[in-house]
């Protein structure tokens, strides 16, 4: 325990349960100021957009991981070193499509359901929506462009968590507008 | 005992969530999930109302949600199903239980106001919200620790000590707790017996 502490005392680290917290109070606040489930979907999206964007270079800086060659690769890595550092939790990489361009990761324990119970009336919220929007966001960092949903969710009531990633295309080097 | 296995599999779907167990709480996450989450918190806020007194207070509101389901898992977890009765006591749970499972350390320092009985000051130096945010001038005082008084006032109300936590520039920062009227009294009435 005290082993822990520390490491969050130095500030590397975190309580999940502040996080998970956090996290859910942001999610009702959304359900309040949203008329729609599928609103508050897509702003979460939106919002995990904007942290995958960021949170890129971490995972880069800190993970020491170089230039992906292909989709397997940046599955493993997703999995074993994204999910592992952000999130302290393992997804399983499976189910790939026979083109390769497809695969799943399941998620045994998500860690922002931790105390969560989706209440009647809300079948069409994907709780942990935010997920889709930091991979999404993260890929395009590094010139891919994905498609990413929930085809599972334990919350609703499903085995398990299950998120669908599907390469679309590469994205070419852009040149800034104005510059050579 | 794969068999064994099995079955509490098949118990776990089923419980209600309030019938599984409570987990240590020993888990972490990195800083940067924490930070960067918050951040669009702030953001999300921000776009939403116009003064700054405003945000503090959806920052604080949203902390009360934390602390009212903080409050249950450690009066669970780490006091034995005992809440506490007396003012210095509940102030010395969130100094060091509050703070250790939230943020990994106890606060920097819990003073007592010397000018007025029903003032309590707990210190921060560098709150984890406030690690990452710069402090804009043109922003007027903007704290975004009011996201952590949030979650301190709701504990105390919880515990049944009616308060107003704010979060002040001072020393870091500076969580003043002004209890109510009531609460003293009762509390001074603890004493004469």
């Amino acid at each position: 325990m005290s082993r822990q502490n520390s490491a969050r005392a130095d500030g590397k680290k975190v309580s999940s349960e502040l996080f998970t917290l956090t996290y859910g109070a942001l999610v009702a606040q959304l359900v309040k100021d949203f008329e729609s489930d599928e609103a508050v979907n897509k702003k979460l999206d939106e919002m995990g957009y904007n942290i995958g964007v960021r949170l890129i270079e971490d995972l880069i800086a800190k993970g020491n991981v170089g230039r992906c060659h292909d989709l397997r690769e940046t599955a493993d890595i997703i999995a074993k070193l994204g999910f592992k550092m952000f999130l302290g939790v393992t997804p399983v990489v499976t189910k790939w499509s026979t083109a390769a361009d497809e695969f799943s990761l399941i998620l045994e324990n998500n860690p922002l359901a931790e105390f969560v119970e989706l209440p009647s009336g809300h079948e069409n919220l994907n709780y942990s929506n935010i997920l889709c929007g930091v991979l999404r966001g993260a890929l395009e960092m590094v010139q891919m462009e994905v498609e990413i949903s929930f085809v599972q969710d334990a919350l609703r009531g499903d085995d398990t968590t299950e998120l669908r990633v599907k390469f679309i295309k590469r994205l070419e080097d852009a040149i800034p507008a104005g510059e050579e | 005992m794969d068999k064994f296995d099995g079955t509490v599999r098949i118990n776990k779907k089923t419980t209600n969530i309030l019938e599984r167990p409570l987990n240590k709480g020993r888990n972490e996450v990195h800083i940067s999930s924490f930070a960067l989450l918050f951040s669009e918190i702030v953001q999300y806020s921000q776009n939403r109302v116009t003064t700054v007194a405003d945000l503090q207070t959806k920052l604080s509101d949203m902390g009360k949600s934390i602390g009212s389901r903080m409050l249950d898992v450690l009066v669970l977890r780490e006091k034995g199903y005992k809440r506490e009765t007396r003012i210095i006591n509940v102030l010395l749970f969130i100094k060091t239980t509050v703070w250790k499972s939230l943020f990994g350390k106890e606060a920097d320092k819990l003073e007592q106001s010397n000018d007025d009985d029903k003032t309590y000051y707990i210190i921060e130096k560098e709150p984890l919200v406030n690690k990452f945010i710069s402090r804009q001038k043109d922003k007027g005082g903007l704290n975004c620790a009011y996201f952590i008084a949030g979650i301190v006032e709701e504990i105390l109300f919880g515990c049944n000590f009616h308060c107003k936590v704010t979060a002040h520039w001072h020393k870091g920062t500076t969580f003043m707790i002004q209890f109510d009227e009531s609460v003293i009294a009762r509390d001074k009435a603890f004493d004469a017996r």
